[in-house]
C-alpha cells in the first residue's frame, strides 16, 4: 500500500457504538443511505424467496414425490413470486434508482428527502407484515398461515369461503402498504429528474439512466394505483359484505384478473426498464464507446411505457374473451417488440467498433443480451394467442417470464452490483470470484430455464405440487431443479464476495472504471453532500469531455 | 413419447395452433440465428486488444439509416405475424356447432371434473367420453364450461388448448379428435390445495362404442338391497353423492350411479380397484390430502359393505 492510501485510512473517523450507528441509519433521509438499505433488503428477501424456490424444485425433482405437502408447495410458490416481484426486484431497481440518479444529475438529495425515508420503511414494514404471516401457523388466532392463492390470487379463490383464515389477508395488506412506498419513490424520482438537474442539464443531456427511470417511475404510478384499488376492494369483499369479485353474488371473477393484469404487465416494466437502464450505462463504458442511438433509445423506451398500458390482456386468452378482443391484444403485445428489439440493437451497435472489457459487469450485461433476445422471441410467440391457448399456465410461460425476470432483470441487477460496487463502498470486488459467479449462475440458468421449456410444450401445468410419472417430464424436471442448485451456489459466491470484498477489497479510487458519468467524479464512497460544487455539464459524458479536452462530445451531440 | 404433447396434436384446433406454432417457430428461430451470430460477432471481433494500448476507440453516435432499418424491418415481421394469428383466432373460435355435433356442459368442482350431456340425459363424472371425427363428415363435441366454485381450466394438449373455466362467466371450446384412444390432461388454472390431481381423461370412440356406452349410461342400476346400500344411504354420503334412483341425490360430489364403468377414481388419480375404493371410502386424505371429501369414519365390516355396494354401480 502506498503511504497515500494510508492516510486516507487514518483520515477515517473513529468507528461510532453500534447503537448510535444504528439510530442514524434508522432516521437518515440521505438518498445514498436509504438506496443501501433498499438494495440489501431486496438481497435479504431475494434469500428467501430462493430458499422458496429450492424447496419447490426439491419436491418437483421426481413424479409422486413427497417433500413437502401440497399446503406447504401451495405456499412456497405464492410467497416466491409475491416475494421475487414486490420485496426483491421491486426495492433493488428504486433503491439503484434512489441511490445514482441524484449522483447521475448532479444533484446533492432526491427532490424529497424525508417522502424518500417513509417509502422505503413503508416498503420495508409492508415485506415485514407478509412474512409474520408464517408465524404462528394454523393455530394462533389472528395470524393464518402465508398465503396459497398463488401471487395473482385469482378471484373467488380469495374469497372468504375459499381462503379461510388471515393468510390472504396478510397478502392484500402488505401489498397494499408497499404499493404505498412504490408510488411515493415514483413521484419522488419524476420529482428529482424534472427539478434538480444540475445547470447545462438539459433532458437531451440527461444519462440515459435518468431518462429510463423517470419513465419506470410514470409507468409504476399508472400501474400500482389499479392493484391497490383492487386490493382495497377485496378487503371490502372480505369484511365489509360486498360484492366486487365475489361470483355467489353477481360480482366477476374476470374484473380481478382485468385489475391484477393492468397493474401487472406494466410491472414488468417497471423491472426491466431499469434493467435497460443498467445496461445502458455499463454496455457503453466496457465497450468504450457512446451509446448508440440516444435519441431513439429514449423515444424507445418512452414506447415502451405507452405500448406497456395496452396490453394486459394478454395474460388472459384463455379466459374466454371475444376474438375481436384476443385479436387486438396479439397486436399491442406484438407491438411492443419493435421499441424492445430496437434498444437491444442499439446496445449491439455500441459494442459494435469498441474495445470491449470483459469484466464482470459487463459478462451480466452481454449475457443479458442473449437472454432477453431469447425471452423477446419467446414472448412474441406467446403474444400469438393460439399458440398460447396451449402453453398459458404451463411451464412454457413460467420458463419465458423466468427469462425476463432472472435471465434479463436479475443479470444487469448483478451486472450493476459489480458495476457501483467500487462506487458504493470504496473498494473493488474480487474480479475472480465476480466471474466464478458469472459462470455458475449463467450455467445454472440456462439449466434450469432454458430445458424448462420444454415440460411445458410436453404438456406440465404450472402451480402442481407433484406429477403423475409417465408424462415424459421426469427427467426434465430432475434437470431443472439441479440447475437450480447451481444457481444457489452461484448467489452464495456472489454474497460471499461482496462481504468479503466490503471488508478486504482493494481501495477502488473515485473511477476505477474509466467512466464518464458524474457520479465517477466524487470519492468513493461519496461524501454526504456528494458535490462540493454544484458540476456544471456540457453534454451527455462530461467526464469524457473532461479527460479528452481535445475531442469533446459536445461537439457532436 | 409424452401423452400429453402439443406437437402431437389429433384434433383440428390442436392442428391449427401446431401448424401456427411451427411457422412462429421458424419466424422466431431465423431472427434468433441472425441477431445472435450478430452479437456473438461484436463479442469476439471486438474485445479489447493489448496492441490497443488503451487508446479509445472512434466514438459513433448513431446512424439514421441503421436506425430506420432496424425499425421498419420488425414493424413489417409483425404485421406478418399477427395477420396469421388473427386468422387462426378466428378459425377457432368463431367456428359454428354443426346440427350434429355433441353438446356437452363441463363443471369445474374443487378438485374433480363433472360431465352434463343434456341433450343424451347422461350425467357422470371424470371420464368424458366422446364420438371420433371423420374430417369427411365431421361429428365434433363442443363444450359449455362452467364452474361450481373456483377458476379452473380445461386442458387436453393433443386436443385443444386449454379455456377456463370461471364462475358466473360460461365459456365454450370445440374438439374433434380424429383418431380413437385416451387422450390425458390435466386442470390448469390454480383452483386450490389438490389443483395438482384434478386429472383429465379423454375417452375418443367409434361412434358405434360411444352409442353403446350411452344407452349403458342411460340405465338405471338394478335396485340392489344390500347391508353397503343402507349403511351408504343412512350417512351423509347421500348429501353430496347421486346414485340415480335412489334417495342419494347429492349434487357436490361425483355421481356414482355408474362408478364402475370408470377406470380411476379421484378424478383420474388412482386406479378404480377393490383395495382403493376401500381405502378411499376409509380416508380420501390417503390419495389427495386436502380434498373435500372427508373420512368417514366408518367401520371394518361397514366399509367392507359399502364396498361391495360400490362395487354394483355399474
Amino acid at each position: 500500500m502506498s503511504t497515500g492510501l494510508i492516510a486516507w485510512d487514518t483520515a477515517t473517523p473513529a468507528r461510532a457504538p453500534l447503537v448510535e450507528t444504528l439510530h442514524e441509519w434508522v432516521t437518515t433521509v440521505d438518498h445514498k443511505r436509504l438506496g443501501i438499505m433498499y438494495v440489501l433488503y431486496g438481497l435479504v428477501l431475494l434469500m428467501a424467496g430462493g430458499v422458496e424456490a429450492t424447496i419447490m424444485r426439491i419436491q418437483l425433482i421426481r413424479p409422486l414425490n413427497h417433500f413437502v405437502s401440497p399446503q406447504v408447495f401451495n405456499r412456497m410458490f405464492t410467497m416466491h413470486g409475491t416475494t421475487m416481484i414486490f420485496f426483491v426486484a421491486m426495492p433493488m431497481v428504486f433503491g439503484f434508482a434512489t441511490y445514482l440518479v441524484p449522483l447521475m444529475i448532479g444533484a446533492r438529495d432526491m427532490a424529497f428527502p424525508r417522502l424518500n425515508a417513509f417509502s422505503f420503511w413503508m416498503t420495508a414494514f409492508g415485506g415485514l407484515l407478509l412474512y409474520s404471516s408464517f408465524i404462528g401457523g394454523d393455530g394462533l388466532y389472528g395470524a393464518g398461515n402465508a398465503p396459497d392463492v398463488g401471487w395473482f390470487a385469482y378471484a373467488p379463490l380469495t374469497s372468504r369461503t375459499f381462503s379461510v383464515g388471515h393468510s390472504t389477508d396478510f397478502w392484500t395488506l402488505s401489498l397494499l402498504v408497499s404499493s404505498v412506498g412504490s408510488i411515493g419513490t415514483a413521484v419522488n424520482i419524476i420529482a428529482t429528474v424534472i427539478c434538480m438537474r444540475c445547470p447545462g442539464m438539459t433532458l437531451g443531456k440527461m444519462p440515459l439512466f435518468a431518462w429510463l427511470n423517470i419513465v419506470m417511475a410514470g409507468v409504476a404510478i399508472l400501474a400500482v394505483s389499479p392493484l391497490s384499488a383492487a386490493q382495497l376492494m377485496l378487503m371490502v369483499d372480505r369484511y365489509l359484505g360486498g360484492h366486487f369479485f365475489d361470483t355467489q353474488a353477481g360480482g366477476s371473477a374476470v374484473m380481478w384478473m382485468h385489475f391484477f393484469w393492468v397493474f401487472g404487465h406494466p410491472e414488468v416494466y417497471v423491472l426491466v426498464i431499469p434493467a435497460f437502464a443498467f445496461a445502458s450505462e455499463i454496455i457503453p463504458v466496457f465497450s468504450r464507446k457512446a451509446i448508440f442511438g440516444y435519441p431513439v433509445m429514449v423515444a424507445a423506451t418512452i414506447g415502451i411505457g405507452f405500448i406497456s398500458m395496452s396490453v394486459w390482456a394478454h395474460h388472459m386468452f384463455t379466459v374466454g374473451m371475444p376474438s375481436n378482443g384476443n385479436t387486438f391484444f396479439v397486436l399491442s403485445t406484438m407491438a411492443i417488440a419493435v421499441p424492445t428489439g430496437i434498444k437491444i440493437f442499439n446496445w449491439l451497435g455500441t459494442m459494435w467498433g469498441g474495445k470491449i472489457q470483459f469484466k464482470t459487469p459487463m459478462l451480466f450485461c452481454v449475457a443479458f443480451l442473449f437472454q432477453f433476445l431469447i425471452a423477446g422471441l419467446t414472448g412474441v410467440m406467446l403474444a400469438v394467442a393460439p399458440f398460447n391457448w396451449q402453453v398459458s399456465a404451463s411451464y412454457f410461460v413460467i420458463a419465458h417470464f423466468h427469462y425476463v425476470i432472472v435471465g434479463g432483470i436479475l443479470f444487469n441487477i448483478f451486472g450493476a452490483f459489480y458495476y457501483w460496487f467500487p462506487k458504493v463502498t470504496g473498494r473493488m470486488y474480487d474480479e475472480r470470484l465476480g466471474q466464478l459467479h458469472f459462470w455458475l449462475f449463467v450455467i445454472g440458468f440456462h439449466v434450469t430455464f432454458t430445458l424448462m421449456h420444454i415440460p411445458g410444450i410436453l404438456g406440465m401445468p404450472r402451480r402442481i405440487y407433484t406429477y403423475e410419472p409417465g408424462r415424459g417430464w421426469d427427467a426434465w424436471n430432475l434437470l431443472v431443479s439441479i440447475g437450480a442448485f447451481i444457481q444457489a451456489l452461484g448467489i452464495l459466491v456472489f454474497v460471499g464476495n461482496l462481504a468479503w470484498s466490503y471488508f478486504r477489497g482493494k481501495l477502488a479510487g473515485s473511477d476505477p472504471w474509466d467512466a464518464w458519468t458524474l457520479e465517477w467524479s466524487i470519492s468513493s464512497p461519496p461524501p454526504d453532500y456528494n458535490f462540493a460544487t454544484i458540476p456544471e455539464v456540457r453534454s451527455r459524458r462530461p467526464l469524457w469531455d473532461l479527460k479528452h479536452p481535445e475531442d469533446p462530445d459536445w461537439k457532436y451531440e | 413419447m409424452s401423452p400429453t404433447n402439443i406437437f402431437a396434436p389429433v384434433s383440428t384446433p390442436a392442428h391449427a395452433i401446431f401448424g401456427i406454432s411451427m411457422f412462429m417457430l421458424v419466424v422466431t428461430g431465423a431472427i434468433f440465428v441472425v441477431v445472435f451470430s450478430l452479437l456473438v460477432y461484436a463479442a469476439v471481433k471486438f474485445r479489447e486488444k493489448r496492441e490497443d494500448n488503451g487508446r479509445e476507440p472512434a466514438q459513433v453516435y448513431g446512424s439514421t439509416q441503421v436506425e430506420l432499418a432496424w425499425t421498419v424491418i420488425p414493424v413489417l415481421i409483425v404485421v406478418v405475424l399477427f395477420l396469421a394469428a388473427a386468422r387462426v383466432i378466428a378459425s377457432i373460435q368463431n367456428a359454428a356447432a354443426p346440427p350434429n355435433a355433441i353438446s356437452v356442459t363441463v363443471v369445474g368442482h374443487q378438485y374433480w371434473w363433472e360431465y352434463r350431456y343434456r341433450d343424451l340425459n347422461v350425467f357422470t363424472a371424470n371420464e368424458l367420453h366422446v364420438p371420433v371425427s371423420d374430417p369427411a363428415h365431421p361429428t365434433p363435441t363442443f363444450l359449455t364450461l362452467l364452474s361450481a366454485d373456483t377458476d379452473h381450466s380445461f386442458w387436453v394438449p393433443r386436443l385443444a388448448g386449454k379455456t377456463d373455466l370461471i364462475p358466473n362467466h360460461p365459456n365454450h371450446m370445440w374438439i374433434d379428435p380424429h383418431e380413437t384412444g385416451l387422450f390425458l390432461g390435466q386442470c390448469s388454472q390454480y383452483c386450490g390445495v389438490q389443483h395438482a390431481k384434478m386429472l383429465l381423461r379423454v375417452y375418443v370412440q367409434t361412434r358405434v362404442e360411444f352409442d353403446q356406452w350411452i344407452e349403458q349410461q342411460r340405465k338405471q342400476g338394478a335396485a340392489v338391497v344390500s347391508l353397503g346400500r343402507r349403511v351408504f344411504e343412512s350417512t351423509a354420503c347421500i348429501n353430496c353423492h347421486t346414485v340415480a334412483g335412489t334417495v342419494a341425490n347429492g349434487r357436490f360430489g361425483p355421481d356414482l350411479t355408474h362408478l364402475m364403468s370408470r377406470d380411476t377414481i379421484a378424478s383420474g388419480s388412482v386406479a378404480n380397484t377393490h383395495e382403493n375404493l376401500r381405502r378411499w371410502i376409509r380416508d380420501p386424505s390417503v390419495f389427495k390430502q386436502g380434498c373435500l371429501m372427508p373420512a368417514m369414519g366408518l367401520s371394518d365390516a361397514q366399509m367392507d359393505a359399502v364396498t361391495e355396494y360400490m362395487e354394483t354401480l355399474r
